[in-house]
């Protein structure tokens, strides 16, 4: 499901903080990003729903969006871009619910990924191929 | 429970023809052979009716139309309906070479049994049929698949507006969209402003907000039950077609969508869920299994004509065929808000038995009737079978890509890959109607561009991703990229950027330079601004020129990995 803009207010109110991560100098992989996101903790499946398009529409602006019940942070990664970071949100205990939702760029047809922090130290993970395609000719 | 039964129900009434070969055959004899209450067969079954019509694309008048004779399959879609074709099709199915159903369904013998059964469709015929099933049924459902107001001169003079009419007075309950948004955001919201049904598409939203834009289902009361209806117009929309002239939405599968609906629905205490969808077989297929809750899913946007549903969990897809070559009819027994049993029949149109109905055929002529010397004034003639259905070029599209290249002077022409356009049988005339079956869209512009060997692959093996990604949900549901001057060969179940390799110049025979530029013409391009002629001018001063049309067979692509 998409959210409202109803639902995004509240999430607002209910206490949400995103990062957004671009304009170091250096792009760090998705790989050192994930280990410093988790500290090393292995990813598990399940309690978190990513939602993006199988092809983008445009790729200047892909709707992604997640939702990680009982998660103290997400990070969204888009492996394929150049700088692979996208946004983290971090959910404070106030937050009615854990889901965000943002347009991102994608240069290339790539794996989207997101990563939960869940408050028991745990950590999920789910992940999106999207294309980017030049287009085709519909029947 | 869904019994295996119930499918012994769907084969098409009509038995095949004995005779002694196909010389004998006339019209005459397929007329004798076949009778409308053949056709129209059927033993009322449980308590609800679906009428499912789709991708007539404009096709008032009855035509010829060769379905495909190669579909290829891939993935888990390997060797399954609907890509199985010609003579393993009849076999799958039981269905006598040389019949009528064989004719209606495969493309073997097509000229001979085009010239013994005549040509399908017209929308007079199909009014008959569905003025027939109502008679039976007074509480049937009609609903429209889409791609309906586009493919011919007359709807693209009249910006579909003689499809609108013809299908309101056919009496549509209810429809969803693909080529219906070529004609851009301001004409669709007219049309369907004006509109005595609803215009379903649970997966259109607003492109700013990401919130839907249009109705997504409809509940019909009929027969004492609720009927949920859910529209999925086309997902790939603004990446097939172009998404300036509809700037404001976005469609995309959206399965958590479809399944949001269903539960809706469900949560409404309807009996029954459908959904009706421009999705492509495929999608419908793998949707089928993930969305839990839907009864029957009428398919439609990849032309295929399947003479049984198709089973998949507790759900059965319907797939009609296109061009008005078919109607479905679904009868449903209902029971407590579950589909306990159905009984099907894909009702071939086979127009010289099927009588026209009258008032319908009293407004087609009214709807032509402006344009009736232009649409019949002939252009030349043609000595071989002209058709587009396929994986690779048809001879259709052979004579389209020699017609850019030698109009616009260029060494290569793309032709999009489309499933529509109707055929023609040697000996017929070409006139400028067919011309503009083959070609008519609101963005039919031919560029002379130049592009490098590089990106002309890069092209192709975008489109072949399109069509032959394992995934059914990356598969756009049409054909490879038409291409004249250019020879590829093709290994389908390579992954993207490996797929195609050995391109050359057919002229030369030399092989494309990935770093050296190439001229390049083609048309249906969806970038704005696009400028050149059009490319049904560009094909009838061809066509003009030739004279007939005899093209030698094109081997310019080599196919793999099947």
């Amino acid at each position: 499901m998409m959210l409202s803009r109803r639902d995004t207010l509240l999430i607002g109110l209910g206490g949400v903080a995103a990062t957004l991560l671009p304009g170091a100098t250096l792009a760090a992989t998705v790989d050192e990003l994930t280990a410093e996101f988790t500290g090393g903790t292995a990813a598990t499946e399940g309690e978190l729903t990513l939602t993006t398009p199988e092809i983008a529409e445009n790729g200047n602006t892909v709707p992604v969006e997640f939702n990680a019940p009982g998660a103290v942070a997400v990070m969204l990664l888009a492996s394929g871009n150049p700088e692979p970071a996208v946004a983290t949100f971090t959910f404070g205990p106030a937050a009615g619910a854990q889901r965000g939702a943002t347009r991102i760029r994608l240069a290339q047809t790539q794996d989207v990924i997101a990563i939960a922090k869940m408050a028991d130290g745990s950590i999920r993970q789910a992940s999106n191929n999207v294309k980017v395609t030049i287009g085709g000719c519909g029947g | 429970m869904i019994t295996r039964r119930h499918f012994l129900q769907a084969a098409m009434a009509t038995s095949a023809i004995v005779g002694s070969g196909l010389g004998n055959w006339s019209r005459l004899a397929a007329q004798q052979a076949l009778t409308q209450d053949q056709l129209l067969q059927f033993d009322d079954f449980g308590n609800v009716t679906l009428i499912h019509v789709t991708d007539i694309h404009a096709q008032l008048k009855p035509i010829w139309f060769r379905e495909p004779e190669i579909n290829i399959g891939v993935g888990e879609a390997k060797g399954r309906v609907p890509h199985v074709t010609g003579t393993e099709f009849q076999q799958m199915f039981g269905i006598a070479p040389k019949s009528p159903e064989a004719y209606a369904l495969t493309y073997p013998d097509f000229d001979a049994l085009g010239r013994a059964y005549g040509r399908m469709g017209g929308l007079d015929r199909m009014a008959t049929v569905v003025k027939a099933i109502r008679a039976a049924r007074p509480d049937s459902i009609l609903l429209d698949g889409g791609d309906t107001w586009h493919g011919s001169m007359t709807s693209l003079k009249t910006r579909g507006q003689d499809m609108v009419n013809a299908m309101n007075l056919l009496g549509v309950d209810g429809m969803t969209s693909h080529w219906e948004w070529t004609y851009g955001t301001e004409r669709v919201n007219e049309i369907v402003e004006s509109l005595p049904f609803p215009f379903l598409g649970a997966n259109i939203f607003d492109v700013e907000w990401d919130e839907p834009a249009f109705e997504p289902y409809h509940i019909y009361e009929k027969g004492g039950l609720a009927i949920g209806v859910i529209g999925q117009a086309f997902p790939y929309m603004p990446i097939a077609n172009p998404s300036w002239m509809f700037p404001e939405y976005s469609f995309g599968i959206r399965e958590e969508r479809m399944q949001a609906m269903v539960d809706e629905l469900r949560g409404k205490n309807v009996d029954l869920v459908v959904c009706l969808s421009h999705n492509g077989f495929d999608v419908d297929h793998k949707m089928a299994s993930r969305v839990k809750g839907i009864d029957v899913i009428l398919s439609g946007h990849t032309h295929d004509a399947i003479p049984e549903p198709v089973l998949v969990g507790d759900t059965i897809i319907i797939a009609t065929g296109s061009n008005g070559k078919f109607v479905s009819r679904v009868d449903l027994d209902v029971q407590n808000g579950r589909m306990a049993g159905f009984r099907h029949k894909l009702i071939p149109i086979f127009s010289d038995v099927i009588t026209p109905d009258a008032e319908m055929a009293a407004l087609i002529d009214a709807e032509r009737e402006p344009f009736k010397a232009e649409l019949e004034e002939q252009i030349g003639t043609t000595e071989m079978v002209l058709y587009r259905r396929g994986n690779f070029n048809g001879t259709w599209d052979d004579l389209i890509c020699d017609a850019v290249r030698s109009e616009r002077d260029v060494q290569i022409a793309l032709s999009p890959g489309v499933r529509w356009g109707p055929s023609l049988l040697p000996g017929d005339p070409i006139t400028r109607e067919d011309i503009h079956n083959a070609t008519s869209m609101t963005y039919g512009q031919v560029y002379r561009s130049e592009m490098t060997g590089e990106t002309l692959k890069t092209i192709l093996e975008d489109v072949a991703d399109n069509i032959f990604n394992p995934d059914p949900y990356y598969q756009q549901g049409g054909d490879m990229v038409r291409v004249g001057g250019l020879g590829y060969a093709i290994d389908v179940s390579k992954p993207i950027g490996q797929r195609i390799t050995d391109m050359v110049l057919t002229d030369t025979g030399e092989a494309l330079d990935p770093a050296k530029t190439y001229t390049v013409g083609g048309w249906a391009s969806v970038n704005e601004g696009t400028e050149g002629p059009q490319i049904w001018d560009v094909l009838e001063a061809h066509v003009r020129k030739l004279g007939t049309v005899n093209l030698p067979e094109n081997t310019s692509v080599t196919v793999t990995g099947i």
